[in-house]
Formats: structure tokens, sequence, C-alpha cells
């Protein structure tokens, strides 16, 4: 790619240009070195599960068709797509299942520096689990709500509890499809033994249980750990905070919290507040103090709850370190890139791994202990501000937005109502009246393969623009927030004029931060509340609803994108970052055949202006099978009629 | 011919993305995602042939005397200077096979629609705007060169005095 055309973000780009005139390489440098990648590849027709193999089929015809056991290129593609959903799956869960532990330790009062913050949705999820609350102590509800989730993982019978969430229609067609999921890590184990040499060869059966085990994500492993999070940190409630790398400060020791997890981030946050590290900061020579930033989901994490700054999304990464401001970055899990040792070797951070999921040699392991979370934090916080001194060149743009995020299924409610009456019903009415055309979901990751940031931001304006309302989340919240998009005071000149409307009422932007890529399912609970509302069908695949996807990276993206799907949306993701185009058959059944099934499909587009009209008319086509889009003419009752009226 | 592609063996690692590579070079689209459904198929001009435990890529050599020139009752195998690589003109070519005989390393294959017959070009769109050939660009090793034809018996030489002075160094 030019390298004068990597972002379409100026503060990355000067950056990116610094960094080439540093003769550091960066993420761009490393494509542009792998570049052309292998076409078997990108098409998903390659196997590597046997060793009679690895085999790949000639997707022209004139070599093999069959690998070496004979599996054809219907089973390899469908093989590798359910590989990569129950990889994301486990990213998703185990994310969850980690936070399920500290909550459960919190409990036990053996992690003393946590402590349950919102008490009333502890409530509310121990009635949902049936955990009986009267006369309790919140540990003990606690305990049996954290025992409860931390079964669902590996239960040996029954289904995922959550699913009691999704409207009846949609609980029904997945016992009908027989998808219902089990335990979380069943799903992801069968995945893995179906995908093996000589099991489950029908390309079809492969593909159903893709949807089943993306299925004990959504409505499973990710959807427990955004609650669970929500009562142990507190739950997300609209905030201003500040996006992109000019969030960094000179004058301060910064801290990137970098990863997914947030729970020792959650804890650096408090620790870079204790009045002691401050004053040492200040004496160090950094007159503002400690400062402490996000890249990636934790960030998202740590802004929607706490206000915390946002560096950067995913390419920012590096791009942090190269401003030679960043003192130290705690890196937890899930697109933590290795290269962050190279480009840190360069520059002056220092970097830390600090869950013993993963470490990365080249970096310091500080793993994070339960039992003192604080100290942990805190000597981290030390050896960020003993590093202070070392920084030499410093290259920090300017370039920062503000951006309101910490929109959930229960806040956007609250905004919406009021404290006393919190419902969608504002919603579904400006849905039905047309100033609102329907909803769409932004959401996933920054691809180097397309310039950055460009194609979430265009897609977000275009579809504000013709009045979508747009919810985001993951590194697309983030190049939304670089540019603006989540500033009531700026973002509402681009939407169209019904949407603006209704935003300027309510006093919320049009696009709707919506928090990290785990809280995806904030979504699907909040589809299936507007549903149970009334007014827009019976189901969540009834709803006017969209998602995108267009620059995704890892195979998360693919799991929430079959999630999505098989609850009932309408999916785009990029063609060329979908690598699974090797098989015809699959194809069709993920962009066709699936909707007959659940009501949802992906559709591939790269283009976000026409992703954007794609949408819309999904959304429209929704909305005239409602009925919502026929003029209705104003009907004047009596006071006898309008005593009948059964609202 | 000024410049030939050459291989080097030890380097090959057998994925065949010179062969993929090549068919999408030579197709409508030349867009992987788009070359899936074209008709007629994509078709490589390259062939990873396997033996022992060696890969070997196998191309046209664009031979200065080249039989398959020699043997086409058509004239349809044509080069216009010394220095051009050997093309063959499909609207000429009746696929009668006498080139496939007649070619000493097995370089040349009947069209998908068994009408001519094909063989690479040297990617001669590309090299005239100054491109290697598709094959060079998507081998990931380095195995596959595209080389002055000059620089190729003086970099073996360069080689071979390099294998003979570290021989007599260890003495």
């Amino acid at each position: 790619m030019d390298k004068k055309k990597r972002s379409s973000d100026k503060a990355a780009q000067d950056v990116i240009d610094q960094m080439t005139r540093d003769n550091q390489t960066n993420t761009w440098d490393r494509l542009d070195a792998q570049e052309p990648q292998c076409g078997f590849g990108k098409l998903g027709i390659c196997c590597r599960i046997c060793t009679m193999g690895p085999c790949r089929i000639d997707p022209y015809g004139n070599g093999p068709q069959v690998g070496v056991c004979g599996a054809d290129a219907d089973t390899i593609v469908a093989r590798n797509y359910l590989r990569a959903v129950a990889a994301g799956t486990s990213a998703h869960s185990d994310h969850g299942r980690t936070v399920a532990e500290v909550f459960i330790a919190t409990a036990k009062g053996l992690a003393p520096d946590y402590s349950f913050k919102d008490r009333s949705k502890l409530l509310r999820l121990a009635e949902e689990l049936e955990v009986k609350t009267e006369g309790r102590s919140d540990a003990d509800i606690a305990l049996d709500v954290g025992t409860v989730v931390l079964n669902e993982f590996g239960k040996s019978t029954g289904k995922q509890l959550m699913v009691k969430r999704a409207p009846k229609p949609r609980q029904q067609l997945w016992e009908k499809h027989d998808v219902t999921p089990r335990a979380i890590d069943r799903e992801v184990v069968e995945a893995l033994h179906r995908s093996t040499m000589g099991v489950d060869q029908d390309y079809l059966s492969l593909l159903k249980h893709a949807t089943r085990t993306a299925l004990a994500d959504g409505w499973g492993g990710a959807m427990l750990a955004s609650d669970l999070q929500d009562i142990l940190f507190g739950s997300p409630m609209p905030g201003k905070g500040e996006v992109n790398l000019g969030v960094l400060k000179k004058d301060a020791v910064n801290i990137i919290v970098h990863g997914h997890e947030p729970i020792l981030s959650e804890m650096i946050v408090e620790a870079a507040y204790d009045p002691e590290l401050q004053k040492k900061a200040v004496k160090a020579g950094a007159a503002a103090g400690i400062n402490v930033a996000g890249v990636c989901c934790t960030a998202n994490e740590l802004l929607s709850r706490h206000g915390i700054s946002i560096a950067g999304n995913f390419l920012c990464q590096e791009l942090a370190i190269a401003t030679g401001v960043v003192d130290m970055m705690a890196l937890d899990v899930q697109c933590v890139m290795q290269g962050l040792v190279d480009v840190a070797a360069c520059y002056h951070t220092k970097l830390f791994t600090t869950t013993d999921k993963s470490s990365i040699p080249g970096v310091e392991h500080v793993p994070m202990e339960e039992a003192h979370a604080l100290d942990t934090a805190k000597k981290l916080v030390e050896k960020a501000i003993d590093n202070f001194a070392n920084r030499s060149a410093v290259n920090l743009p300017e370039e920062k937005e503000t951006a309101v995020t910490g929109f959930t299924n229960d806040s956007i409610k609250y905004i919406l109502g009021g404290k006393f009456r919190a419902s969608y019903r504002p919603l579904n009415d400006n849905i039905m009246n047309g100033k609102i055309r329907g909803i769409a979901a932004i959401v996933g990751c920054s691809n180097p393969k397309v310039e950055f940031d460009f194609t979430h931001t265009t897609l977000a304006r275009e579809l504000i623009k013709r009045n979508v309302l747009v919810l985001t989340t993951g590194c697309a919240t983030i190049a939304c927030g670089k540019q603006a998009l989540l500033d009531p005071s700026k973002a509402l000149a681009w939407a169209g004029e019904g949407l603006r409307e209704v935003c300027e009422a309510v006093g919320i932007a049009p696009v709707l931060a919506c928090g990290s890529c785990v809280d995806n399912t904030r979504m699907l609970v909040a589809g299936s509340e507007i549903v149970a509302e009334g007014g827009l069908g019976q189901d969540l695949s009834e709803l006017p609803l969209a998602g995108a996807c267009l620059e995704s990276i890892t195979e998360k993206a693919l799991a929430i994108g079959q999630y999505f799907v098989a609850s009932g949306a309408l999916v785009v993701f990029a063609k060329e970052l979908f690598p699974y185009l090797g098989s015809e058959k699959v194809m069709d059944y993920l962009v066709n055949g699936i909707e007959k099934d659940f009501g949802g499909k992906w559709a591939l587009e790269s283009d976000p202006v026409k992703a954007a009209e794609m949408m819309l008319e999904h959304i429209e086509g929704k909305r005239d099978a409602l009925g919502i889009n026929e003029e209705t003419e104003r009907k004047l009752y009596s006071m006898e009629e309008r005593r009948d009226l059964a609202v | 011919m000024s410049k030939a592609i050459i291989t080097d063996v030890q380097k090959c690692l057998a994925c065949r993305s010179c062969e993929l590579a090549c068919a999408l070079a030579h197709c409508q689209s030349q867009i992987l995602e788009e070359s899936l459904r074209e008709s007629p198929q994509p078709q490589p001009r390259v062939t990873v042939e396997a033996c022992g435990k060696f890969a070997v890529p196998i191309q046209c050599r664009h031979c200065q005397d080249a039989p398959c020139m020699a043997v086409c009752p058509t004239a349809a195998i044509q080069r216009h200077s010394e220095s051009d690589p050997v093309l063959i003109s499909r609207d000429k070519c009746i696929g009668c096979g006498y080139c496939i005989e007649a070619c000493p390393f097995g370089a040349m294959e009947v069209t998908n629609d068994g009408k001519a017959v094909v063989k690479c070009d040297l990617c001669i769109e590309r090299t005239q705007v100054g491109q290697p050939p598709a094959c060079v660009t998507a081998c990931p090793t380095g195995a596959i060169k595209f080389k002055d034809v000059s620089n190729i018996s003086a970099d073996r030489r360069k080689i071979t005095a390099a294998m003979i002075s570290e021989s007599l160094d260890n003495e």
C-alpha cells in the first residue's frame, strides 16, 4: 500500500511517516513483506488438519479437487470456517471464564481489591439465574451467581441459560434446528472433534455446528462476560472521554493498557490515582502526573466505565509507542501484536504481559494475582514512573476528539425513558414513524489491508445520513471516535433530518458507542428488548436492523458474525477479508440458504457506500414486511373508543 | 533473450503459489475472488512437479532454437526477436499437439476447452510495464527469479568460486 495513504486518520499517518523516517518497520511494512499472500489460504481451500496433508484444492479445477482423505473443497472450507468460529468463541468465552473466576474470588473475600459495584444488576442477574436473593448478603448471592455462571462453561447436561433472553420464537427456531448451545466448552471441543480428519464431512452439518458454537459465544460466554464485568466494575453509563493519540501527554507519565480483559487494568486505573504515586511521578519530572490511556477493547471497557481516554484502536498499538511518550504498556489478552517488542526496542516503552495466558519473549511477565491485584498494578505504575527519565525523541500528534460512550442495553433504555420509566418505547415509536429507518451495528477490527479507519467511518457517515441509528463496538467504535462521530455536538450535523431530530431530543450522538467486542451481545439483548417493547414484530429477524464488519481481522469477528446471523441479522463483511470463497456450496449457504433457517444471512461487500445502500435496502425490506412503511391515516378517537383501546 | 525465469530448486517448498498466481494473471478478471466462477476456467502455465524430496516449478524455457516453433504447422508459435519470448497465437493454433510432443520440458498444455495449446508467455503484459512475471512475484521463498541471462552464469561462477575458496580455507 502507498506509504502515504496507509491511514485516513492524520494522527496515525503522521506517526507512520515518523516510523519510516526512524527506519522502524510496522504492521503495514510487514504486510508489504508478506505480499502476495497465498491464494489457497485466502480462499480457505488449504487443509492442514492431518499429516497425510497438507492438501490444497485447485480452485480452477485443473489440479486435485480432493485431499488425500478424499475431503472436497466444501468439507475443507467448512472445517476451516468451523475452527475459526470455535477459536473466536474460545476467545470471548475464556475471557468470560476469567471474569467469573475473579467474581467468585471476590465473593469469597479472596480478591480484596475488587467489590461488587452494581448491586442492582447483581440482583437482576440473580433473579434471571434463579438464585435466591431474599435476606442474603451480596457476597452470598454473588457466590451463587458466579458458581452458576462458571457452570455454564462445563456443565455436563442442559443448555445455555442466557438463550432465555431471546424472543420466544427465536428460542423455538434454535430448538427446531437443534442449535441451542449446550455447555460452552463442549461446543468448542465438539467443533474441534468434528473437524478432525475423518469425522464430519458434510459441509451443512459442519456449518450447523458453527452456528451452535457461535451461539454459545453470543448467548453464552461473551454475554456472561459483559454481565459479570458490569457487576464487578460498574455498568457503563453515557459519559465523556477523549480519543486519539493526542490524549497522550508530553508532561505526564503515560501508561497504556492494551488488550481485552479489564481485570488488571481496572486496578491500574485505581493505582494511577494513588496520591503517593502521583507525587512520585511529579518528582520524576512529569508535571502532569500519571495519565492512563487505552488501546483496543481494554480501552473501550475503561472509557465506558471510567472516562479513561483512548489512544487508539488495534493498528495504533505500535504507533502509540512510536510517539516516544508511552512509558509503559500493560498487555493482557487478544490482538496484542508480537511486533510490539521490536517497536518498543526502538523507542523507550517498557512492555509487561499481565496474564498467565499470554507471554511474549522479550517482554517482562508480571502476572496478575487476584489476592493482591492492586499491589501488582502499583508495581507496574512504579515501573512506568521509573522509565519516564529514559525518553528520547518525542513525536506526539495533537489530534483528539471528544467521545460520548457507555451505551448499553440498560443505559440506552434509561436515557430514552428516564430513571423511573426506562423503556425502549421512544425508540420503537421513532422507528415505526420512520424518523429512524432502522438500526445498524458497525463492529470489528482495523485491518492494514484497507486504509486505516476509512471504511468504518465512511459507512457510519453514509448510514446516519440515511437516518439509520448506528451502534458500534470494538475497534470500529474507536475509529468513529477519532473522526468525531461519537461527539453529539459535531456528528449530528452529518445525520439525516429524522435521526437528528430524535437524537437532539434525547441528547445523544447518531452513533452510539456500545463498548468492546465482547459487548456485542448487548446489542442482542437490546434487540430482544425492542421486540418485547412491541410494534416491531415478534422476533429479532423481523427488526429493521443490519450489521457490518468491513475491516475484520480476527476469528472473533467470524464468531460474532455467525451469532448475529443465527440471531436473525444481515451481516456484511468485506469480500477479500472472508477467506472461505473456495467453496461455492459453503458460500451459497452462508449468503442465501442460512436465511431460510434463521432469518439472517451474510453478505459480502467491501465498498462502504455500497454496503450502506445494501444495509438500507435490507432495513427497508424489513420495514415493508412489518407494514410500517405504509402511510396510516390519523384516526380521531372518541372518548369511548379511547377507553376501549388495548394499550 | 535478455531475461529468463530461473529456479533455485533447494528453495522451492512446493506450495504451488506460482501455479495459482500464473492462472490468475492469465484470466479475465485478474482478481482472485472474482476468478473462481470464470469461464473458461483460469489455467496455469507453470506446473510444480514433485521429484523425490525436491519439487521443481516447470515452465517454458523460451528456447533459442525452439522445437515447438519448428514443428508448428500453422506458424502459430513465433518470436519477434531474439530477446522476445516464444509466443503462441491463439487464433492460428489448431490444437494439433505437435508442439506438446516436441517440447523437451513438458511445458506445453492443451487449453481447458481443448482447442488450442497454452504455455508460459513470460507474462509479456507485465514485463512490458516493468513488472516481473506473476510466478516470480508470488514465490514466497524467492525460489523463482527473473534474471538477466548474462548474469546467470556470472552469479553461478561467483558461487563456485566461493565454494572452492571455502574448501581451501578449511584445509
